[in-house]
Parts: structure tokens; C-alpha cells; sequence
């Protein structure tokens, strides 16, 4: 799963998506997420870093995780 | 330092810069940005109190012309009189109704030197609201399915073919979305009275709309295509604000759109983009959007490239253009004294 190509971040959070107009505001954890999988990381080496960087419960991670990736699905962000 | 050999006067129409504006001041900015010389403007008007009659920052000198109903021979002795004193050399009408005396003079224009750069009768009348079913069927485009009708007894099948909710447009202008056959008669006779017959009666196509302003150059070639969404919308449906947008779909539309009708002169597409990302040809406006300056802010100034086009100069299909360009609309309470008025609404220049 990778963040399309076009899609414009900022370190701020916010992204763009240029294929559609939308733009949205994400929060610096999000933020982090994008950046990451903007500059080719693997969904599991993103996990991996978050788990090890923040002292966060992996059941939440993985919960926080789904849900803010269903976001970014749903918003037509998200390519295979 | 220029000097006035190389002056170009060019008249433009569409002055109401209201809050359902006409293209010409978009236009005006455009030529003015994006043509190497310097420009004279002569803006042509139907009302008193068209906004860009007294934007002199933009507009040197207005007349006033005679509204499209009175026919070409009424518009081309007015233009005879105007280019006498201006002596102009590029006219750019903006508006749909006035294209077909404009189309209709051209020869006489060309003789008077002065260009223009537009679609032909059979363009414009094929891209008409009236048409457009059988157009998006002729070259493959989605378009949604009609029915054009002339009484509202017809509405009955209008709603069992097309079913519920249907848009109820006027043949030039208006669209009503009606859900229920009372809605649909009421929309049906409303526009009568505005618009007249017949009334066209359209499928409802769910989705994000989009527009894209186009220009060809009559030879089947997309010199420009630039897609925008509009981010603020007026209770008139028209774009108070809006970004421009990078999607390869909308460019390719536009270009088999210029290649299927060999386009000649700035139009405007109204796509509807659906759920399984389907493109819906909604209206072809047959000139440029009020928000064509837009273009012009993205890289890929319209109004000037049509100028040079119409002059005969050589102006190369544009490549690139900045998605993410947003304009906003705002309004201004311009001041002008009533002497200007007076010359406008008496003497009918100024």
C-alpha cells in the first residue's frame, strides 16, 4: 500500500490531493505516517518505527493504525 | 521603449463582472499579462451598469452595442462605426447568445482586418444543449440521456425512462432538479415562461463536477486544457472560488473532445466525475469561463494565446501548468461619477 505519487504533504500535515482538489489536515503522528510512506518506507517498517520511537500499546497502534489507514483509503490517497 | 507602431486594439464583450459574471475582465487580465505589446482595450457593452465600463485600469474606452436580438446587420454597423475611431484589429465576444451574429459577420470583419478567432455555425450548433445527446453519442462520449419536450404531458415518460430525480433545464440557461412529477411541471412551466421551448429533460448523473476550460485550434489540436474544482459555489451554481487540478482523464477528455470537433477558440467542458470515476459530458460552453483567468495564473494563458492564434501568429500547444492554483472571487465597491454614467447611458461610449 503506498501514498499515490501526486499527493502533496507538508511537514505541517497537510495534504493535497491534486487529482481531486481536497485538501485535509492531518495530526503530527499522521504527518509522521505520510512522511514515511513518501519517502518509500513499508507499512510494517512504519509500525516497527513507531512502536520503537513512542511508548505506545501495540493493540492501540494497531487499532489507531487501521482506522487512520481506512481514512486515507476512503479519501482516494492510498495506491497498491 | 515601445513605441504605438506596435499598438493592439482589441475589443472584448462580457463586462458584467457580477455575481454571475461574464468572462470579458478575465479575459482583459489575460491580455493584458500575457501579450508582449503594449494593449488598447475596447470594451463592448449591452448595460449601463456593466462593472468593466468603468474599471478604466483595464478597459481605455466602452461602447455600447446593440443586444444580440437585433440581429448582425444592428451589431455590424455598430462595429463599423467602433473600429472608424478605434481602429481595431482583434474582436473577443464572451457570451453564447452573441456568438451567432459574430460567427455570422466574420467575413465582413475579415475584410475590415479584423480578427477573430471562433468556432464555426456547425460547432456551435452541435455542442448546443438541444444536441448534446446526440453529439455525446455521435463521438462516444458519456453524455446523460434527454429528452427534449414541449409539454408537460411528456413528463410522465420523462420520469419512467429516466427516472427520478430529473433536471429540468431551460434551453439556454436554469436547471431544476426536480423528485416528484408536481416539482417536475412546476420546473417544467417556470422555465417555459423564462426561457421558452423547448425545455430539455435530463438524467440526474451523481458525482463531483468539474470544469475545464479549453482551447483549440480549429484544426483538431488542444493548444491548452486546464481542469478546475470549483471550492466555493454561488446560490446560482456559479464557481466563487476554485483550484485547479492534475488528473490525466480530464486532459485526455479534452483533447478528444478538440480532436471530434476540431474546436476553434476557447470553450469550457462541465464534467461530472462519478463514483467509478466515469466522465460525464454535462454542458459544452461554446467560449471561455469567467474564471479563465485561472488558466493564465497556472502557466497556460488562454485569452492571450487565442490572440496571437487569431493574429496568425505562432503560438505553441502548452505543456505544463500548476495544479493547486486556487482563485477566490471577491466584490469591490468601485466608485465612478455620474458623468461617466451620463456619457454611457447617453452617448452610449465613454
Amino acid at each position: 500500500m503506498y501514498l499515490r505519487k501526486n499527493i502533496a504533504t507538508s511537514e505541517s500535515g497537510f495534504i493535497f490531493n491534486p487529482s481531486t482538489g481536497d485538501s485535509y489536515s492531518a495530526n503530527p503522528a499522521a504527518a509522521e505516517i505520510l512522511q514515511l510512506l513518501k519517502e518509500g518506507k513499508t507499512v510494517s517498517a512504519i509500525r516497527s518505527h513507531f512502536l520503537e520511537k513512542y511508548e505506545v500499546d501495540p493493540v492501540r497502534l494497531e487499532r489507531d493504525w487501521d482506522d487512520f489507514f481506512n481514512q486515507l483509503k476512503e479519501a482516494g490517497l492510498l495506491e497498491n | 521603449m515601445k513605441t504605438a507602431d506596435n499598438l493592439l486594439t482589441i475589443a472584448v464583450t462580457g463586462l458584467n463582472a457580477i455575481d454571475s459574471p461574464g468572462p470579458g475582465i478575465a479575459v482583459i487580465r489575460g491580455l493584458r499579462e500575457g501579450l508582449d505589446r503594449p494593449v488598447r482595450i475596447i470594451g463592448l457593452s449591452y448595460e449601463t451598469l456593466e462593472p468593466g465600463i468603468y474599471m478604466r485600469e483595464l478597459v481605455d474606452k466602452t461602447y455600447q452595442v446593440p443586444y444580440p436580438a437585433a440581429g448582425s446587420a444592428a451589431l455590424l454597423n455598430r462595429l463599423h462605426y467602433i473600429h472608424e475611431k478605434e481602429n481595431l484589429q482583434l474582436v473577443i465576444p464572451n457570451f453564447d447568445a452573441e456568438l451567432n451574429n459574430f460567427i455570422r459577420i466574420s467575413p465582413e470583419l475579415k475584410a475590415m482586418r479584423i480578427s477573430s478567432f471562433l468556432p464555426t455555425a456547425e460547432q456551435l450548433g452541435a455542442r448546443d444543449k438541444i444536441n448534446l445527446y446526440r453529439f455525446g453519442k455521435e463521438h462516444r462520449f458519456l453524455v446523460p440521456r434527454d429528452r427534449i419536450i414541449y409539454s408537460p404531458a411528456e413528463l410522465k415518460e420523462c420520469a419512467e425512462t429516466l427516472g427520478y430525480p430529473l433536471v429540468v433545464k431551460g434551453k439556454f440557461y436554469d436547471a431544476v432538479l426536480a423528485y416528484t412529477m408536481e416539482q417536475a411541471e412546476k420546473a417544467f412551466y417556470k422555465i417555459m415562461a423564462k426561457w421558452g421551448l423547448p425545455v430539455i429533460v435530463q438524467e440526474f448523473i451523481q458525482g463531483t463536477e468539474v470544469n475545464i476550460a479549453v482551447l483549440g485550434d480549429g484544426k483538431g489540436n488542444t493548444v491548452s486544457a486546464i481542469p478546475m474544482r470549483k471550492l466555493y459555489i454561488t446560490d446560482k451554481g456559479k464557481a466563487w472560488a476554485g483550484i485547479t487540478l492534475e488528473d490525466a482523464s480530464l486532459i485526455r477528455l479534452a483533447h478528444d473532445f478538440i480532436s471530434a470537433t476540431q474546436w476553434r477558440g476557447g470553450c469550457e467542458l462541465e464534467i461530472m466525475r462519478t463514483k467509478n470515476e466515469e466522465l460525464y459530458i454535462m454542458e459544452i460552453n461554446p467560449r471561455f469561463p469567467a474564471w479563465i483567468y485561472l488558466s493564465a495564473a497556472a502557466g497556460q494563458n488562454q485569452p492571450a494565446a487565442l490572440a496571437r492564434m487569431a493574429l496568425g501568429e505562432e503560438q505553441p500547444v502548452f505543456e505544463h501548468y500548476e495544479a493547486g492554483k486556487i482563485f477566490i472571487r471577491y466584490s469591490w465597491d468601485m466608485i465612478t461619477d455620474i458623468n461617466a454614467f451620463h456619457q454611457v447611458s447617453g452617448k452610449g461610449e465613454w
